[in-house]
């Protein structure tokens, strides 16, 4: 059977034949559908941990027990689960177990774009990379019997364009493998204690194994070559072969998918072949220093930039200035000046973050931010946040700026704030505020609980109430936790009352010692229904002040001119969009002309 | 196509929430069920909070890269008349471009720090000469539901595209609701007339 699949819906269907019972993830783009696919199967258990590091562990338990396992993660997230991995890799496993990293490479929604293939280096385990859908799918059989077979968890490494792009894949050989033989647990001290003694004696064995890895490395046929004329040889990985594919379909093509330990031999044997030798991959030249280093004259960041996606035009480009391109690459059309137009991603209509930062604003303070969709407070109009760093950190930096006024003496009046929404809290925010309640800090915390990881797509997090599989659990109470943690201010905010709010943050910034203001709002991408009758503005009434623009919210613009006004400048009535409107009453809340009220009639029901 | 080409390259654009995804969905799978290969390629994530969407199409023998190169697509779908304009240069030369011409102003044009552009209509025929500009939404909205512009656009391009229609009509009816599914095929229908 022919399916069209995703990559990550590839990755979740081969480890769901591979016999995978158990996974565990925290989501982040490009990765998330993996779990979100994975969870469908039958007879299979999934969840959504509170972030990468306890997912990690969860299924290294899993593992443990003998059962075969998978964690999904986007690339930031393996930094978080880097401490489990680096003495895991020690340990290794009893059941098969895979970590399915996606690198975001052109940071299409993320903080950076490291290359998480010196993650595979650094931990010397083995790495598979595949260049589209079936190979996905197809890899992941291999990667349990490669991580059970040498006792070691295996990294498969892709990348946003093959978690998201979709391909035909053939799944007419689909069947679960039954992996029960290795079921159980069985107490091996000297392998899953990690005292020093202990490792001391693993480390050599690590050695040992990346030795015989390297050996099948050189053996699998995921390392294969594509003979055509020699005079030009492309040794390549991943969605780069596809571009070299594209753009130079009849040269010789060393096609790498094992890419820890990499299979030296084959590599010798292929450039002696070929005339001319160029590595194709994206981001950071992890394979052409590895030819460096055997002494293999080869060219390849000199024509493929470090930065960025690669693309079938940059990689046709880099050709060109190699003079190896023949072809003429197409030539662009050129693009109107007019369309210098940006239109970047906003808020939602009626998103409660937008109550708190325009509130925020309005104080003279300095906000943290962290990450989610509030991160996009940071565009005009809201402009609130100062600082984004990593997920949990807006709390953590804001103690330290606080500390830092205070151990220099700094004279600067501005309260410090820090906001941070639920699920990032319960991922690493939670950390960072025990350090304000044990080391008292006069920080701010605002948490924007709306109930679920709303950035990656609405995923249910740990004060949601249900699990992956949309079973009612434990909802756990900010408040409580947040008290019982020892902050001794804490109290919630509705951040659709701008006032309150503006009251609420004021009287805290006032007051000396750390406080937390829980601001609940669930996301409206979660509510069908509108919050109240949508709104509409009364013409009359309306002076083109631009105020209620101030709120950035998509559902309000500048309508028709207003005529009688003598101004230099045409001045334009507000004008609201009865389709986008939810009914979130802050536009009026901010008219000082009281020109904005329920619509008599609306369209929408 | 015209073009003697190994592959057909149609790219899908749009705003965040106008079903741009949906639309290349439905492409690829009538491309599949009329036996080709076919790979397509969008960014998740941040760009779903109203920004810029756009789907990349492939189908043909063999396809290799998910993306269209640009200055190589067959075929620009938009969905927005501002769109259309940003992602002209990836027309190739000869290409066909169809959109609807919906404008979405994004805020950051109402609060004076852009412009939208002044005659899209115009750049597009500058471009495209034979570009079909299309009221989508006032047909959708005659017929009875707003959301049909999608399938309209896709009944437009479909004329463009060696694919049989019953494909088209298989997939369609698959992938919407039942209820809807006579309104979609009517409405595919009518944008076939278009093209």
């Amino acid at each position: 059977m022919k399916k069209l699949l995703s990559g990550n819906e590839a990755v979740a269907l081969g480890a769901f034949e591979s016999g995978v019972k158990v996974a565990s993830a925290y989501p982040g783009t490009p990765s998330t559908e993996i779990m979100e696919n994975f969870a469908r199967y039958e007879g299979v258990y999934a969840e959504w941990a509170p972030n990468e590091k306890v997912a990690m562990e969860v299924v290294v338990g899993s593992s443990m027990a003998g059962v075969r396992a998978l964690t999904s993660l986007k690339h930031v997230g393996l930094n978080v689960a880097a401490d489990p991995l680096m003495t895991l890799t020690y340990i290794g496993i009893k059941g098969g177990l895979v970590i399915a990293c996606a690198d975001d490479p052109g940071m299409h929604s993320s903080q950076n774009e490291q290359d998480n293939r010196f993650y595979a280096r650094f931990a010397q385990i083995p790495m598979f990379e595949p260049c589209d859908s079936q190979e996905a799918r197809d890899m992941m059989p291999l990667a349990y019997e490669v991580s059970e077979k040498f006792d070691t968890p295996v990294l498969m490494r892709l990348t946003t364009r093959i978690s998201h792009s979709k391909g035909v894949v053939d799944t007419s050989d689909s069947k679960v493998s039954d992996t029960s033989e290795r079921y159980g647990f069985e107490s091996d001290l000297k392998k899953f204690v990690m005292i020093p003694a202990h490792a001391r004696a693993r480390h050599p064995k690590l050695l040992e194994r990346e030795q015989a890895l390297q050996k099948i490395s050189e053996k699998s046929d995921l390392n294969f070559i594509e003979w055509a004329d020699r005079s030009v040889g492309v040794i390549t990985s991943g969605i780069s072969y596809q571009y070299v594919k594209e753009v130079l379909p009849d040269v010789s093509i060393l096609k790498l998918g094992f890419t820890y330990p990499l299979p030296e031999q084959k590599i010798r044997d292929f450039a002696k072949q070929v005339t001319k030798l160029f590595v194709v991959e994206e981001l950071e030249p992890y394979l052409e220093a590895k030819l460096r280093e055997y002494g293999i004259e080869v060219a390849g960041k000199k024509f493929f930039s470090r930065i960025g996606e690669l693309s079938p035009e940059s990689v046709g480009k880099g050709f060109e200035k190699a003079g190896v391109l023949t072809e003429k690459l197409p030539s662009l059309r050129p693009l109107s000046a007019d369309v210098q137009m940006p239109r970047p991603p906003l808020m939602c209509a009626a998103c409660p973050h937008r109550g708190l930062y325009f509130a925020l604003n309005k104080l003279k303070a300095i906000v943290h931010g962290d990450i989610g969709c509030y991160t996009l407070s940071v565009m005009p109009p809201l402009k609130s946040i100062e600082t984004c760093l990593c997920m949990g950190a807006s709390i953590s930096m804001a103690h330290g700026m606080a500390k830092a006024k205070a151990a220099a003496g700094i004279d600067d009046q501005r309260p410090i704030f820090a906001t941070i929404g639920d699920s990032t809290f319960f991922h690493s925010g939670i950390n960072s505020l025990t350090d304000v309640v044990f080391n008292q800090s006069n920080v701010n915390v605002v948490i924007l609980d709306n109930r679920i990881t709303a950035m990656t797509g609405a995923q249910v997090n740990p004060g949601s109430g249900v699990t992956l599989q949309g079973e009612p659990t434990a909802a756990i109470d900010l408040e409580k936790l947040v008290r019982s943690l020892g902050v001794e201010r804490v109290r919630a905010l509705d951040p659709y009352d701008i006032k309150g709010t503006i009251e609420i943050l004021k009287e805290e910034a006032a007051i000396e010692g750390p406080s937390v203001m829980i601001s609940r709002g669930p996301c409206v991408q979660m509510t069908k229904a509108n919050l109240n009758p949508v709104h509409q503005v009364n013409e009359t009434d309306c002076i083109g002040c631009t105020l209620c623009l101030r709120l950035g919210c998509p559902a309000i613009s500048q309508g028709d001119v207003i005529s009688n006004k003598d101004g230099k400048k045409p001045i334009h009535y507000a004008c609201i969009d009865p389709v986008l409107c939810r009914g979130c009453t802050m536009c009026a809340q901010v008219c000082k002309s009281k020109a904005i009220s329920v619509k008599s009639s609306y369209p929408k029901e | 196509m015209t073009k003697n080409k190994k592959t057909t390259n149609i790219l899908i654009v749009g705003t965040g929430g106008q079903g741009v995804v949906l639309a290349s969905e439905i492409l690829s799978y009538v491309a599949v069920e009329s036996g080709f290969d076919a790979k397509k390629s969008e960014i998740h994530g941040m760009s779903q909070r109203g920004g810029v969407v756009s789907s990349h199409v492939r189908f043909g023998n063999k396809v290799a890269s998910p993306t269209i190169m640009a200055g190589d697509a067959d075929i620009l779908l938009s969905f927005e008349l501002a769109e259309a304009v940003r992602w002209l240069p990836y027309l190739a030369p000869g290409g066909k471009a169809a959109v609807s011409n919906q404008r979405i102003v994004p805020p950051i044009v109402t609060m004076g720090a852009a412009d939208y552009p002044g005659n899209p209509e115009k750049l597009i025929i500058e471009q495209a000469r034979d570009a079909v500009i299309t009221d989508a939404q006032k047909i959708a909205g005659d017929l009875g539901n707003t959301k049909l512009v999608n399938t309209i656009m896709l009944g437009v391009i479909s004329n463009y595209l060696n694919l049989p229609k019953e494909n088209w009509k298989k997939v369609i009816s698959g992938a919407v609701p039942q209820k809807f599914r006579d309104l979609n095929l009517v409405a595919f229908e009518k944008g076939c007339e278009l093209g």
